[in-house]
């Protein structure tokens, strides 16, 4: 399971707990998650910004 | 301390760079003594402008004159663009050291959730008005534009809220939307205008030629229109109807229909007409202010199709310190499209933010009189841009006027 983080904010999203608002449920892999697909929190960076984290 | 500061915005904004500074660091560093908030206290103003109603009919009994029904437009636009001009600027910034313990006191918090209660009980106070107040025409007239005031700064209040990450706030933030029937906002602004502000995709950001009457019908269909579109795809990958109530919009919509609904059985039919000219005076004060906040300025494309990112240059700032505590600091507008999810009161003043020449209050006036706002803003874009227009975004039909006037891009 990996996380990725948003370089603006901070948000990290977690593999393991996915988003669910965001339809992608627990264990949504993170290839699954569309390109277009911009930070829930700030808006301001896209997937592909995404950054691994720990 | 200012130097660190802007080294540090700097950094933020290399394209594509990234510091790998993140802001959930738990450890939250006491004030050092020694920086204080000159705006601390001022903030409590910001329920000034829900509490119009009661205060239009105090005084109204105090003097008999029906005329102060007009309270809140005349405090907005006429008041508050003489205090920005005599009280002037602040560009002071908190020191980065304390960002964070400013950001974690609950006192500024209060200060937003406090209008909500505010703004509803003088929606309650104005319907009892229209319906049994026996109010003049003129009087009534003047109610609804004191009322579609609170309304439309309610959504900045709202959009304070909304931008946060705590379920309360964002809730708060859809309930103060109820009023003006924008619940789609929410949606529509975080999700949509963010991602796509500064470009001619975006709907709620102005272009030069463009006035705002021009804009008006363009922003409200075209939010709408997208906001309907982010909320489909996330029902959409989540399988849900999209004619359900879990759709935001719709929910947030219905919230609406029950207020206007419950105060309509309350107060009778003579209020509905009132209440639903208030929601529109209101949202058009939303669409006014978003017109200057990003009026013909523009992200370029890079090499791989992508805008830009939005950097402090793509949103028309001011310092004027009236209409700043009056609107929770959304003049700091670029810090804010750097930043969304920062609190209001830690919101910075960027120096190579381009600069409105008065506040928000004095600047929706003038955008209310077109001839006025190009005269005024025409030549301040083009000098942002170094007199080079094809940086501009250019309303497609007032495109060869433009270049015809202003240069050469052929």
């Amino acid at each position: 399971m990996s996380r990725w983080a948003c370089p603006g904010c901070g948000y990290v999203y977690d593999e393991a707990e996915g988003h669910a608002r965001e339809g992608f449920p627990p264990r949504t892999p993170w290839e699954q998650v569309p390109d277009d697909w911009a930070c829930p929190d700030c808006g301001v960076r896209d997937k592909v910004d995404f950054e691994p984290a720990e | 301390m200012n130097v660190t500061f802007d080294k540090d915005l700097a950094q933020n904004e290399v394209d594509g760079g990234s510091t790998g500074h993140h802001h959930h660091d738990e450890d939250v560093e006491l004030n050092p003594a020694g920086w204080r908030d000159g705006k601390r206290y001022a903030w409590m103003l910001g329920v000034l402008v829900p509490l119009t109603p009661f205060l239009s009919w105090g005084l109204v009994e105090a003097t008999g004159l029906g005329v102060l029904w007009f309270l809140a437009p005349a405090m907005v636009f006429g008041l508050f663009p003489l205090l920005d001009v005599t009280i002037g600027l602040d560009p002071t910034n908190p020191p980065d050291s304390v960002l964070k313990w400013l950001e974690q006191d609950r006192y500024y918090r209060w200060c937003t959730y406090m209008f909500i209660p505010v703004q509803y009980a003088g929606l309650i106070f104005a319907c009892w008005q229209w319906a049994d107040g026996g109010l003049s025409t003129v009087e009534s007239i003047g109610l609804t534009l004191t009322m579609g005031v609170v309304g439309g700064i309610a959504i900045n209040t709202a959009h304070e809220l909304g931008h946060k990450r705590e379920e309360l706030e964002r809730r708060l933030g859809r309930i103060a939307l109820a009023q003006t029937g924008y619940g789609h906002f929410f949606i529509e602004h975080n999700r949509g205008h963010h991602v796509r502000v500064a470009t001619p995709e975006d709907p709620a950001s102005s272009r030069m030629g463009e006035s705002f009457w021009a804009f008006l019908p363009r922003t409200v269909a075209g939010s709408l229109r997208s906001a309907w579109s982010i909320e489909s795809v996330r029902l959409d990958r989540l399988g849900i109807s999209h004619w359900s109530f879990r759709n935001d919009i719709l929910s947030a919509w219905a919230m609406t229909i029950f207020l206007f609904a419950g105060l309509t059985a309350v107060f009778g039919l003579v209020v509905l007409p009132y209440l639903v000219v208030q929601a529109v005076i209101g949202f058009s004060l939303l669409e006014v202010v978003n017109y200057l906040e990003h009026y013909g300025l523009l992200r370029q494309r890079k090499d791989d199709g992508r805008y830009e990112r939005c950097r402090q240059e793509h949103s028309w700032n001011s310092n004027n310190v009236a209409s700043n505590v009056l609107l929770f600091h959304l003049q700091r507008h670029s810090d804010h499209h750097a930043h969304p999810t920062r609190r209001y009161q830690a919101l910075r003043h960027a120096e190579e933010a381009p600069q409105l020449p008065t506040g928000y209050a004095g600047m929706i006036v003038l955008a209310w009189i077109p001839p006025l706002w190009r005269r005024v803003m025409d030549p301040r874009l083009l000098a942002h841009y170094e007199g080079d227009v094809s940086r501009v975004n250019i309303q497609p039909r007032a495109r060869g006027r433009i270049l015809a006037r202003y240069g050469s891009d052929s």
